[in-house]
């Protein structure tokens, strides 16, 4: 895997945003400034045609990664490096933003009410100037609708003429127009049904297959992770707790927050079965605890993990940063339920 | 169903909406029992008029829509056709609701305590001393730590999570009998929800209250409910006991919306999938409404609309369960 460069990479990635109250408040009430640190040096790297996935509750930082990788967000520090340019560089050329898009969560508003779903399709195209002539654009949009799955007839209706599942699919069909090679999808199927989210995932796969895609995937499901990604980073308040191939995480998670997370998903095995919560809720970004984020929650705390804060290491074919893990003291926390039971 | 008289009966129950275009039928022909301490789980894509169903039950339904036919009966007693004061009164007292966003359920300018406390002074002969005392029990049991303390909080200075304990709480304050959950835990996190979910279900044990849960999250459903009705343009698809539903479900419909649900212990190449969409209500087509979708489609499906049939370990409605069908 690590013989091509990769398509992308993220390096020592960080985003503060300052939430601080207005100067003259400060002023009186005499406190300092304060920053959410909702990116806090993450690493990551995504061969070509290959998908990565960063899953985490919300709070955790995912879909501000999301935007840092497509260049919405500038990073407070690190760096996001494109098909080998740095990307403050690439964006400058249009013909390198060209070549990454993004797909959002909500169908409803990502899609411009008063354009046409063919307008919306063929701004890209438009603005890169790919296609010159009129024609050859409305046919490059009539392939395009068909390949996600519409009619091409469909490019003289308004969005509100669609249902959630086949705005998603004209999303995908804006992001494609330009042919990108990279696409970030910031959780594409949380707002739409069971029923239709197997629809989208289908095509995206498919997609992938044909076109040789890399996605930057972010979900909250693990159960859609696993069905679409190559690797997994399970993020909490902004790092990475753990990043290993799809396979391995779900055959032996190690980080005790993955296996908590795990553990308390319901799934239709569960007909009768109690599953054990994570206690306690996401603390604050704004107040992070001390050492390790998670220690408050983490049934294998100890002192060590309060005072210093784990680095990613390898385990395995893993990358886990936890103490516990490093010193070899995890067995103490069983296997999550839905592990134990595929062995 | 079984030997306790129901607590809530719905028969066939119909609302619609009037509008200038005709009316449109978003529920028809429902109906269903819920006994004492059991959980309904209420499934569905949206539009399939879950929630809408749940409104009926509690008498909120968004005007115009309006019960068209039908009856609910709580208890043996009719509650469809009770005034908004009587109504008013069941609320609270007998049927607790809890809605999906917890912050438009909560008073953002009242205190937790005071919210709790007057619903209970409302609906229970007790004074607002005793009232206080209860509100931190209860605030205790939903696992709010430091109760007495966040008493005097307003909603805002509670966490997502921590605010629909506060909903939940209020649901059960006054200790209804029947619970309306119409997705009570889609806007939290996982490991939250896990912890709402287990209250849900330790409370409904111990006091034998009975629950409708609406979701569209299977998960959610497989480890709550005891019996699930899967609804599909308005109409009960297939109801049944829990885990004959999700495994070995009868209706096509219902089969392949389980199927569609990614799993999380495999990694499959293609997910099942349902093609088209379910219709709008104004183009519901003529017979079985899922018939344009269906895989095992014939010739009488197209014609006529199937009521719930038995088939065997749950009741469907679909032609194929039909034993004088004659398959074409």
């Amino acid at each position: 895997m690590a013989d091509a460069p990769p398509m992308f990479e993220a390096r020592n990635l960080a985003r503060h945003f300052d939430v601080s109250r207005p100067l003259l408040q400060r002023i009186v009430s005499r406190e300092g400034k304060r920053t959410l640190r909702a990116v806090d040096g993450i690493s990551f790297a995504i061969p070509k045609g290959t998908t990565l996935s960063l899953v985490g509750e919300s709070g955790c930082g995912k879909s501000t990664v999301a935007r840092l990788c497509v260049g919405l967000y500038t990073p407070t520090a690190g760096a996001v490096v494109f098909d080998g340019r740095d990307l403050a560089e690439a964006r400058a050329l249009a013909d390198q933003r060209r070549r990454m898009q993004m797909i959002f969560q909500d169908p409803y508003a990502s899609l411009n009410p008063r354009w046409r779903v063919g307008d919306i399709i063929a701004e890209p195209i438009r603005a890169f100037g790919l296609i010159g002539t009129r024609a050859e654009q409305d046919n490059r949009v009539a392939e395009l609708l068909t390949q996600v799955g519409l009619s091409p007839l469909d490019r003289v209706k308004f969005p509100h003429e669609f249902s959630g599942g086949q705005r998603q699919r004209i999303s995908i069909a804006r992001a494609l127009s330009s042919n990108p090679e990279f696409l970030v999808c910031d959780e594409p199927t949380s707002a739409l049904d069971v029923s239709v989210q197997a629809q989208i995932l289908n095509l995206m796969k498919e997609l992938q297959q044909r076109l040789n895609l890399t996605f930057l995937f972010i979900s909250h499901n693990l159960a859609v992770v696993r069905q679409v990604s190559d690797r997994i980073g399970v993020m909490y308040l902004g790092r990475l707790a753990e990043l290993a191939p799809a396979e391995t995480l779900f055959r032996t998670p190690r980080h005790p927050y993955t296996r908590a997370l795990m553990e308390a998903i319901p799934d239709l095995e569960m007909t009768g079965r109690e599953r054990i919560p994570v206690g306690g809720e996401v603390p604050s970004p704004i107040t992070p605890p001390s050492g390790c984020a998670f220690h408050p929650r983490c049934p294998l705390a100890n002192d060590r993990c309060k005072r210093e804060r784990p680095e990613l290491k390898p385990a395995g074919d893993a990358m886990v940063a936890c103490h516990a893990v490093e010193e070899g003291r995890d067995d103490a926390m069983p296997m999550p339920a839905i592990v134990r039971s595929a062995a | 169903m079984s030997n306790t008289p129901p607590l809530l009966e719905v028969r066939n129950l119909r609302v619609e909406f009037p509008t200038r275009r005709g009316t449109l039928v978003a529920i028809d022909d429902v109906s269903f029992s819920i006994s004492p301490g059991e959980v309904l789980g209420v499934v569905g894509e949206s539009g399939a008029g879950k929630s809408m169903t749940g409104a009926a039950i509690i008498g909120l339904l968004e005007p115009p829509g309006r019960i068209a036919r039908g009856e609910i009966l709580l208890n043996g007693k009719r509650i469809d056709n009770l005034r908004y004061e009587q109504m008013r009164r069941i609320r609270g007292r007998e049927i607790g609701a809890i809605f999906q966003d917890p912050l438009t359920t909560l008073n953002p300018l009242y205190t937790v305590g005071k919210q709790l406390a007057e619903t209970m002074t409302t609906h229970l002969p007790i004074g607002p001393a005793e009232a206080k005392r209860r509100a931190i029990e209860w605030l205790e049991l939903v696992g709010i730590p430091a109760a007495a303390q966040r008493i005097d909080s307003y909603p805002h200075e509670f966490s997502g999570g921590m605010r629909q304990r506060v909903v939940i709480a209020l649901a059960l304050c006054a200790e209804p009998k029947l619970i309306v959950a119409d997705e009570p835990t889609t806007a939290l996190d996982v490991s939250i929800q896990a912890q709402v979910i287990a209250l849900l279900k330790t409370l409904a044990r111990e006091k034998g209250t009975a629950m409708m849960l609406v979701t569209h999250d299977m998960g959610v459903i497989a480890e709550t409910a005891d019996r699930v009705a899967v609804m599909y343009a308005g109409r009960i698809a297939e109801i049944g006991p829990v885990r004959e539903v999700v495994k070995h479900a009868n209706h096509p419909y219902s089969a392949g919306l389980m199927g569609s649900i990614p799993p999380l212990d495999r990694r499959v190449e293609r997910l099942a999938q349902i093609d088209g969409a379910m219709p709008r209500l104004s183009a519901i087509p003529q017979g079985c409404a899922y018939n344009p979708r269906c895989p095992q489609v014939f010739d009488k499906c197209r014609e006529l609309r199937p009521d719930l049939l038995d088939a065997g370990t749950t009741r469907a409605a679909c032609w194929l369960y039909d034993t004088e069908a004659v398959r074409g």
